[in-house]
């Protein structure tokens, strides 16, 4: 796919308007409200897109994927906090080794059929909570805590605020670039061939174990860059934050919401959803029901329109599916 | 010694009522193919409906029946809600479907009931050996269910009802060729499941304390259970329900509890891994080449 | 012109060695040997159960063999992933259809070129589909979702799949079950012009007229165990091959006579 080609397409440069309306935005008279809001946001559109890769390409649904955002989240506190590393390397290295943790088990577990494999992920996650509050060298069931001078190399806490946002709305960038060159790739044309009926495709020669633990792991490096961040900003982790399993559940919701298997779908799914939230949280009458909201949402979803909302559209109006990929 | 046999022999007692809980899961999973992902909380519903009826006096035991009968009912609800619409399509959606349905659930149970603690205190009394008291609630739940699984295989094997459900799970157009109304036989069955998911609930609740949340860690058992037992197995799910509580009654003496459900998740997908249809049967397939 | 087993002017492609695959405590398929010659068009047939479709599974890897060897070009493929299998030349089509639903019918194809014989990019893969797009007669149907297609078009789909992998051997499965007469004598046309081009076929088939008019060779199965190999007159008047589709010896005199 060359360079050409993708300038050519709607759908690289909606992308980039979105990145650029993220990063411009709450600069606008220093907005930091609408910063928080857009960050959080940030954070479910980086969750449902990489998992996108799972659930929309090759039809697994990896129902632990918050695993990878906690485990990256814990590697760079831990690295920030007990060896001072600077935020960024820690970062970076987070999601290496997640990554790479994520493709060795991947071969493991991906040997596993779709809804066993589904089960087999909340186990994971699940695990690897359990461990981590047993494991005391990082914190055990308390956490870690972050002291104040982890922002000095930052600038401090205000400039550290708005430097961490970038980095995840950069994060959130990768993670809309990954899924489109992913998509329009001869791994992606293999994936979508595992989604479709996995025994078919690896007759007609896709190498799917190499293949589905592959997407396992390229869809755990970004979250768990991204989970680095958001503890980092949080300044504490710990294991029922961090492997959250009503976070990992949100995300499936938001790429299901969206239109798994597309580009755009996850990135509105997640948006919305994040908004819905985001109100409902604040209205008394429905705080306590933000589950049972999503609950229905997702029921309704797969029920009647397993495609979301960008299914719905391709659809009704079957132009747009070169436009809104 | 004695102290570890006899927390192995009170395991093997609490896993004949994780097997009863299985026995639901696995029977909705090998007659339509279907992850009953709100199989917890038709657990916890058993646990409450249990507490309540304590509360109006009816004692524990005699409570049984009704919270049988209210699980049936509720299956068939949950059936037509979120599993009817699903059944021909993928796995994956109607995996979906259930969780969906279980997270409204839960969500509503918290809503109502929070994370308090709750309790239905029986008295029963035990027997004692060398010492060691076997609690009378832990013997009579193995009793019961060791009869409502021979009840469960009764109607399976000799009523025409559960003969027709064994028809549905082994070919479903080839039983509705024969005359066999299909899709109310998956209702029946969809509702057994959770029915016996309920009693089972009940039963726990008159072993141990519960939350709204309580169901997540049986349902975990339960998906353990499931496969070391093979899918679609109920004779299975028994045997492996107590070879999961003799397991637990090996660990809990020596390991702090937090680490059981690590253990169980490893025992989980390592038994998924290695042993695809379980250890004690052969069903479907749950793994690739 | 007829070919043997031993024929040494024909070079074996595919050669099984006494394989054979155990179900619970069925035989499925009993200590089969025969062979496919390059150039050459073998008939498989043997009445309903006989382990033809599991001989194909044992073949291109998608069941592992209890025992014996599945040799292809010289290469011992016994047990190999069926991925691997197409890497080295060898596609299969399914005798009960499976198109990748909702994809295009181009993309489907393209899933066939891409990962065949040959490590092809998108690119590179889009051509070959098309072009063997254009032999089946999906020419007009690359941009429509594979569940659209008929019948007579999802066989067609399954064809192009496998024909995309530019296999040097093609298992066909069943590929005329389902088509009316016109579709019928068009897809063996299409099968004709496969050898013409240099692809040896192995072929299942119910359709008597069609597989006798095709094959060089025909090998017959049943339960399990091969019955009778050779030319097709051969095959046809042997008492045994008879007996096992009719079931009946006596009846094998009658047919004998009109044969």
């Amino acid at each position: 796919m060359r360079a050409a080609e993708v300038v050519r397409r709607p759908t690289p440069w909606l992308i980039a308007a979105a990145v650029l309306a993220f990063a411009l935005l709450p600069l606008q008279g220093n907005d930091v409200g609408l910063r928080e809001d857009l960050l959080l946001a940030a954070v479910y559109i980086i969750l449902a897109t990489n998992l996108n890769l799972m659930i929309g390409y090759a039809g697994y649904v990896n129902f632990g994927n918050i695993v990878f955002f906690g485990l990256g989240g814990y590697v760079c506190v831990w690295l920030v906090n007990a060896h001072a590393w600077p935020l960024f390397a820690a970062a970076l290295l987070a999601g290496a080794v997640v990554s790479v943790l994520a493709l060795c088990f991947g071969f493991g577990i991906l040997r596993l059929r779709g809804a066993y494999f589904a089960l087999a992920t909340i186990g994971v996650n699940e695990g690897v909570k359990a461990f981590v509050a047993n494991f005391s060298p990082w914190g055990g069931s308390t956490g870690i805590y972050l002291s104040i001078t982890a922002y000095q190399p930052l600038g401090g806490p205000a400039s550290a605020l708005w430097t961490i946002y970038f980095l995840l709305v950069a994060v959130m960038a990768l993670s809309l670039a990954l899924s489109y060159a992913v998509k329009n790739s001869k791994f992606g044309l293999g994936l979508r061939a595992i989604g479709q009926n996995e025994d078919a495709a690896l007759v007609l020669g896709v190498p799917t174990r190499r293949y589905k633990a592959m997407a396992y792991s390229a869809s755990a490096f970004l979250p768990a860059m991204a989970g680095a961040l958001f503890f980092f900003k949080s300044a504490f982790i710990q294991p029922d934050d961090a492997y959250d399993l009503v976070l990992s559940t949100e995300a499936i919701v938001a790429v299901m919401l969206g239109g798994q298997g597309t580009i755009v779908g996850p990135l509105l799914g997640a948006f919305l959803y994040e908004e819905l939230r985001g109100t409902l949280l604040t209205t008394k009458a429905f705080s306590n029901f933000q589950l049972v909201i999503a609950g229905l949402l997702l029921l309704v979803i797969v029920q009647f329109v397993p495609g979301g909302l960008m299914g719905w559209v391709h659809r009704r109006w079957p132009r747009t599916k070169r436009i809104l990929e | 010694m004695f102290g570890i046999l006899a927390s192995i022999v009170d395991g093997v007692l609490v896993g004949a009522v994780y097997g009863l809980a299985a026995m639901g899961l696995t029977l909705i999973w090998g007659v339509m193919n279907v992850i009953n992902l709100t199989h917890g909380a038709m657990i916890v519903a058993g646990m409450f409906g249990l507490f309540y009826l304590t509360t109006l006096g009816i004692p524990a035991y005699a409570a049984l029946a009704p919270v049988l009968a209210g699980g049936f009912a509720i299956g068939i609800a949950v059936y037509w809600i979120s599993v009817h619409r699903v059944i021909g399509r993928p796995p994956l959606m109607s995996l979906l479907s259930t969780f969906a349905m279980n997270m409204v659930l839960i969500g509503l149970g918290t809503a109502v009931w929070g994370t308090a603690l709750f309790n239905v205190p029986v008295a029963l009394p035990g027997i004692t050996l060398r010492g060691y008291t076997f609690t009378g609630t832990h013997l009579m739940a193995a009793v019961l269910t060791a009869s409502i699984a021979g009840a469960l295989y009764l109607f399976l094997y000799r009523m025409r009802l559960g003969k027709a459900i064994r028809a549905v799970a082994s070919n479903r157009e080839a039983a509705e060729l024969n005359g066999i109304p299909t899709t109310q036989v998956l209702a029946l069955t969809f509702a057994l499941g959770v029915a016996l998911a309920s009693i089972s609930g009940a039963l726990i609740a008159t072993l141990f304390p519960f939350t709204v949340l309580s169901g997540t860690a049986y349902q975990l058992k339960s998906f353990v259970v499931t496969v070391l037992g093979g899918l679609g197995n109920p004779a299975g799910a028994l045997l492996g329900g107590i070879a999961l509580g003799l397991l637990e009654g090996l660990i809990t003496p020596f390991m702090p509890v937090s680490w059981t459900t690590v253990i169980e998740f490893v025992v989980f997908v390592i038994v998924l891994i290695a042993f695809p249809r379980g250890l004690f049967a052969f069903v479907r397939h749950a793994r690739t080449r | 012109m007829a070919a043997n087993e031993t024929d040494s002017r024909v070079t074996a492609l595919l050669e099984l060695h006494e394989i054979g695959k155990r179900f619970g405590g069925v035989e499925a398929v009993a200590g089969l040997t025969f062979t496919v010659g390059e150039g050459e068009i073998v008939g498989l047939i043997g009445p309903n159960g006989a382990g033809k479709s599991t001989a194909f599974d044992l073949i291109n890897g998608v069941r592992l063999p209890d025992r014996g060897r599945v040799v292809f070009r010289g290469e011992d493929i016994t047990g190999m992933m069926p991925c691997d299998v197409v890497r080295r030349g060898l596609a299969r089509t399914h005798q009960i259809v499976q198109p990748l639903a909702t994809m295009s019918v181009l993309e489907n194809c393209m899933v066939g070129a891409c990962f065949g014989r040959e490590d092809l990019s998108l690119q590179a893969g889009e051509t070959v589909a098309r072009e063997v797009a254009d032999l089946v007669g999906l020419r007009d149907r690359l941009a429509e979702p594979a569940s659209q297609l008929t019948i007579a078009g999802k066989k067609r789909l399954e064809l192009a799949r496998a024909l995309c992998a530019r296999p040097s051997l093609l298992l066909l499965d069943e590929v005329l079950a389902g088509l009316n007469p016109t579709e019928v004598q068009r897809m063996i046309e299409v099968v004709r012009t496969l050898r013409d081009c240099g692809i040896s076929i192995l072929m299942i088939e119910h359709l008597m007229q069609a597989i006798m008019g095709l094959s060089d060779r025909i090998v017959v199965l049943s339960s399990g165990r091969k019955l009778a190999e050779g030319p097709r007159a051969v095959v046809a008047a042997n008492p045994a091959v008879i007996e096992a589709y009719l079931g009946d010896a006596s009846l094998a005199g009658v047919a004998h006579r009109r044969a």
